[in-house]
């Protein structure tokens, strides 16, 4: 279990041996690490290797991966042979007398030559496979992702289905008291869902600094850059549920807004689809209706600790962002309160929730923030409210 | 001429133009650097000794790596090359000193301020710099801590210094040769710090134009790298990168230099290959300079350009094994000896070479779709810049120290501070390669539980060798306070102008320029 996580087969074990011999420091220091109290399933540990993943595309790299791999290390045991050897039998310490050359233009020749033929060789798989990955053409479906800091936002383009994921590990977790489950950091509220054995077609963009989309078993890995649409494509083999990570250094969450791809079956791809849109209707319902203070009040805790917590720290007190408890903005009132978290502040990590909230949850987080922690400001806000407050800008 | 010794008090520091002066302050202050350096990354190191977040918050976690990055890089490995090429390039291409002392004062003293300016952000409101050291738009800009402009004027700082520095080595070089010594009978080392100097006059300034452009985006309301404006995020990181490949073979040039020195000697046996030595250090020179997108395989450039810079990068590994196979036949058939030199420089081309693979493996476009900004780069770029870079550096201060202070270092402690750093940083950097194969991407400050085990050895392995620094302060420390009388030859027949002088190297060498055959 150590090397790879499937089956062995006598291609992977042949690949593999390399990696046994260069992991044998980490094997040494095995016993050390048994002290860690780590919960993560014995099957995940002491993974060494790229992973084969789910697509065509991730295997060929993969392959291209252990195949350059491979000429290094038989060209590291030639080098590393001939200076081992040397380093025996030719020590002063052994009575060894040096020679005296040291010029010679047919071996300067050989080992210029020889070298870039090896490089040739490399080259050629290696762009087979790019021509292949850039090949984004005839789509099945669409999906716009748009990094934010520091959450993910997913749009099926011509589906009228769009929404944000973002990490869903308490922050008890994070700190420590809590047990760590066994996703942790990797888990999120919605994920991405695609059918498997349809090409999928990721448009990657960002609302604010540079974000990566990166999920190892598509092997897809894009840069998501405010004013860029890249694109990249995926057809996932099985069905499964595959986890990855911002790749790119977005500011202090980066580190915590993972990206969680469902692939499933066609059919229960369609079916949640239609649930995803019926959600949508229903949303946009809810949207004219009027909720009771408790209503708001537990729907907008439930968004607070999703989307302000990291900033403004779990009992509002503050952290990186100011505290909430008793604030000018918390206390004063209520249109400031809107107005700000719609429009956000310039050029400060308090971002326009305008356009990544809907109304409900803008109406039900402002509630709550106004009345808990002994803010107690009695005042409650509808969606409608919200609704009124934008028409008005 | 002769009995013109140096000043007295603090003046003689200050006021110095004398190369060898400058250099040790150069040493010192790069040394000074590397300790800070290293204590952030033993921050980092401790916070990510297991899952959760135990130590520091996030964006404090960002604002070490940031400064251990720009610490490292600007003020430990840049000014110890530099201290290297005051004290020996003189000494070698048989000088009386630098060509042009004052700049070289000047250029030593504007450093410590920048660095001062540099550090004293960390206790600024909104905290140091906290986007990377490669610090790309907008994060840098649009949404950085106020301190930025502080951190924007120290990079203008440490590049004026390098580029005096550049100037002065680049004048001695060619200038102040002794009679006789001609290009291709020039050291290696100063050969390499040649070709150095020139890629330092050439992108010191795209480095300064790039924080320019920043400053001017966060206060002066241009749009260089704002979207939103018209201007262009991924301009930002062609700019940098067109800096920041050849800044990091100005990184290991030097180390090229010192390594083609100490082998030579240790194996009793000519260097092989002088000529294309000199040449492969060219080329590399000239392939950094259009291979710089290779960091940027992810931003989504058009293929031709993926190929292009696909096909130069792999390119470079030609002329850096012509290099590797000269060493290693310079030691085959020699007479080898293992003294604490010559262990840094095995280690050297051993590691170096593990680097230059992985290097390879990241050069292959497709294949670094997945090994982008994972921990398998930060494993790669440090086992070129560890073993590469710090331990030529090691290696070049063993084998020179007696001359400078006149005293053999202590055989047994230095070998001791080899094993102790050798285990220690593989220790620490070949566990990185696994967890970032596995998935791990760089710059976070807490990760899946998957990459524990791996994680906590790179920190033991972390801690074992910053520890093993200290140990290498005492025992410079000791060496200049006491210890064997070194000869004038120091060691076994080495070649070269300054084991000509006595040791200690006189404050005032060559004041008439030796033949040269």
């Amino acid at each position: 279990m150590l090397f790879f996580s499937k089956r062995p087969t006598i291609k992977s074990l042949m690949s593999v041996k390399p990696f046994v011999v260069f992991s044998l420091l980490a094997l040494s220091f095995q016993a050390f690490a048994k002290s860690g109290e780590v919960a993560a399933g014995e099957a995940q540990r002491w993974v060494t290797n790229m992973t084969q993943g789910v697509t065509a595309t991730s295997h060929e790299i993969y392959d291209l991966h252990m195949l350059i791999f491979m000429i290094c290390v038989w060209i590291g045991v030639v080098v590393f042979g001939i200076m081992f050897y040397s380093m025996i039998m030719h020590r002063k310490s052994a009575g060894a007398v040096p020679s005296k050359f040291h010029e010679s233009t047919l071996v300067e020749l050989a080992w210029t030559i020889i070298p870039a033929l090896i490089l040739v060789a490399m080259a050629v798989p290696a762009t087979s496979t790019l021509i292949k990955i850039y090949d984004t053409s005839d789509a099945d479906i669409d999906i716009k992702v748009v990094g934010y800091q520091w959450k993910w936002q997913y749009e099926y383009l011509g589906e009228e289905v769009s929404f944000f994921s973002n990490l869903t590990t308490p922050q008890d977790e994070i700190y420590g008291r809590a047990p760590k489950g066994e996703h942790y950091l990797l888990e999120v509220d919605e994920p991405v869902v695609i059918p498997i054995n349809k090409k999928v077609r990721f448009l990657i963009t960002a609302n604010d600094v540079l974000h990566a989309w990166w999920v190892p078993a598509l092997a897809v890995k894009r840069d998501a850059i405010p004013g860029y649409i890249n694109d990249v494509w995926t057809i996932v083999d099985e069905p499964g549920i595959y986890r990855g990570q911002c790749a790119e250094l977005c500011g202090k969450s980066h580190g915590f807004m993972p990206i969680v791809v469902h692939a499933m079956e066609e059919v229960d791809y369609q079916q949640w689809l239609v649930a995803k849109k019926v959600e949508a209707e229903e949303l946009k319902l809810a949207m004219s209706q009027n909720f009771s203070m408790d209503e708001l009040y537990a729907r907008g805790e439930k968004v607070y600790q999703t989307n302000c917590v990291a900033c403004h720290g779990p009992t509002g007190a503050g952290g990186v962002g100011p505290t909430l408890i008793g604030s000018s903005i918390t206390t004063g009132p209520m249109n400031g309160h809107l107005s700000l978290m719609i429009n956000g502040v310039q050029g400060s990590a308090m971002q326009a929730f305008g356009e990544q909230l809907n109304n409900i949850d803008l109406a039900a987080v402002i509630t709550y923030k106004r009345n808990a922690w002994g803010n107690n400001m009695g005042d409650m806000l509808q969606p409608v409210d919200v609704l009124n407050h934008k028409r008005s800008l | 001429m002769g009995d013109h010794g140096p000043a007295k008090g603090f003046g003689r520091w200050l006021f110095t133009t004398n190369h060898k002066d400058i250099g040790s302050m150069y040493l010192w202050f790069s040394f000074a650097m590397f300790l800070m350096g290293g204590v952030f990354a033993l921050v980092i190191r401790a916070e990510l000794f297991q899952p959760g977040l135990q130590l520091v918050e996030p964006e404090f976690f960002n604002q070490m790596t940031t400064m251990h990055g720009l610490v490292m890089v600007f003020g430990a490995v840049m000014p110890a090359f530099v201290g290297l090429a005051n004290w020996l390039i003189p000494m070698m291409v048989g000088a009386p000193d630098m060509a042009l002392p004052r700049m070289n004062n000047w250029s030593f003293w504007i450093l410590p301020f920048a660095f001062a300016l540099l550090t004293s952000t960390l206790f600024m409101e909104g905290g140091g710099p906290n986007f990377g050291w490669t610090f790309y738009a907008p994060l840098s800009t649009t949404y950085a801590p106020p301190s930025v402009t502080y951190f924007i004027f120290a990079v203008h700082i440490m590049g004026a210094s390098s580029i005096m520095g550049s100037i002065n080595i680049i004048a001695t070089i060619l200038n102040m040769r002794a009679p006789g010594m001609t290009l291709m009978k020039m050291p290696l080392f100063v050969w390499t710090w040649l070709i150095t100097a020139y890629l330092l006059i050439a992108v010191m300034p795209v480095l300064a134009g790039c924080v320019t452009m920043m400053l001017m985006d966060i206060h002066f309301g241009t749009s260089f790298f704002s979207a939103a404006g018209g201007g262009d995020p991924v301009l930002f990181q062609h700019v940098f990168w067109f800096f920041g490949h050849p800044e990091v073979y100005i990184m290991i040039l030097p180390a090229f230099g010192i390594v083609s020195a100490i082998i030579p000697t240790f194996a009793r046996k000519p260097l092989f290959g002088y000529a294309s030595m000199v040449y492969a250090t060219a080329s590399i020179a000239f392939l950094s300079f259009i291979v710089w997108a290779h960091h940027m395989f992810t931003v989504g450039m058009p293929i031709a350009g993926e190929l292009f810079f696909m096909y130069a990068t792999m390119l470079i590994a030609v002329p850096t094994g012509v290099k590797v196979f000269n060493w290693i036949t310079t030691m085959f058939r020699g007479s080898m000896s293992f003294e604490t030199p010559m262990l840094f420089s095995i280690a050297f081309v051993i590691l170096f070479t593990i680097g230059g693979f992985s290097g390879l493996m990241l050069a292959i476009a497709p294949a670094d779709f997945q090994y982008h900004d994972t921990y398998f780069v930060v494993a790669h770029f440090h086992y070129v810049l560890v073993p590469g870079a710090i331990f030529s550096i090691f290696a070049g201060v063993y084998y020179w120290l007696p001359k400078w202070c006149g005293n053999m270092y202590d055989e047994r402690l230095g070998k001791a501070h080899f094993w102790l750093s050798f285990v220690g940083l593989n220790v620490t950097f070949f566990p990185m390669h696994f967890v970032g194969l596995a998935g791990m991407p760089r710059r976070i400050p807490d990760y899946a539980l998957q990459f524990a085990d791996f994680n906590q050895i790179a920190s033991m392995g972390a801690f074992l060798f910053g520890f093993s620094q200290v140990f290498f302060l005492f025992i410079v420390i000791k060496t200049i306070r006491g210890g064997k009388q070194a000869t004038d030859e120091v060691w076994e027949n080495p070649e070269g102008l300054e084991w000509t002088i006595p040791s200690p190297a006189p404050y005032h060498t060559f004041t008439t320029p030796p033949a040269v055959k």
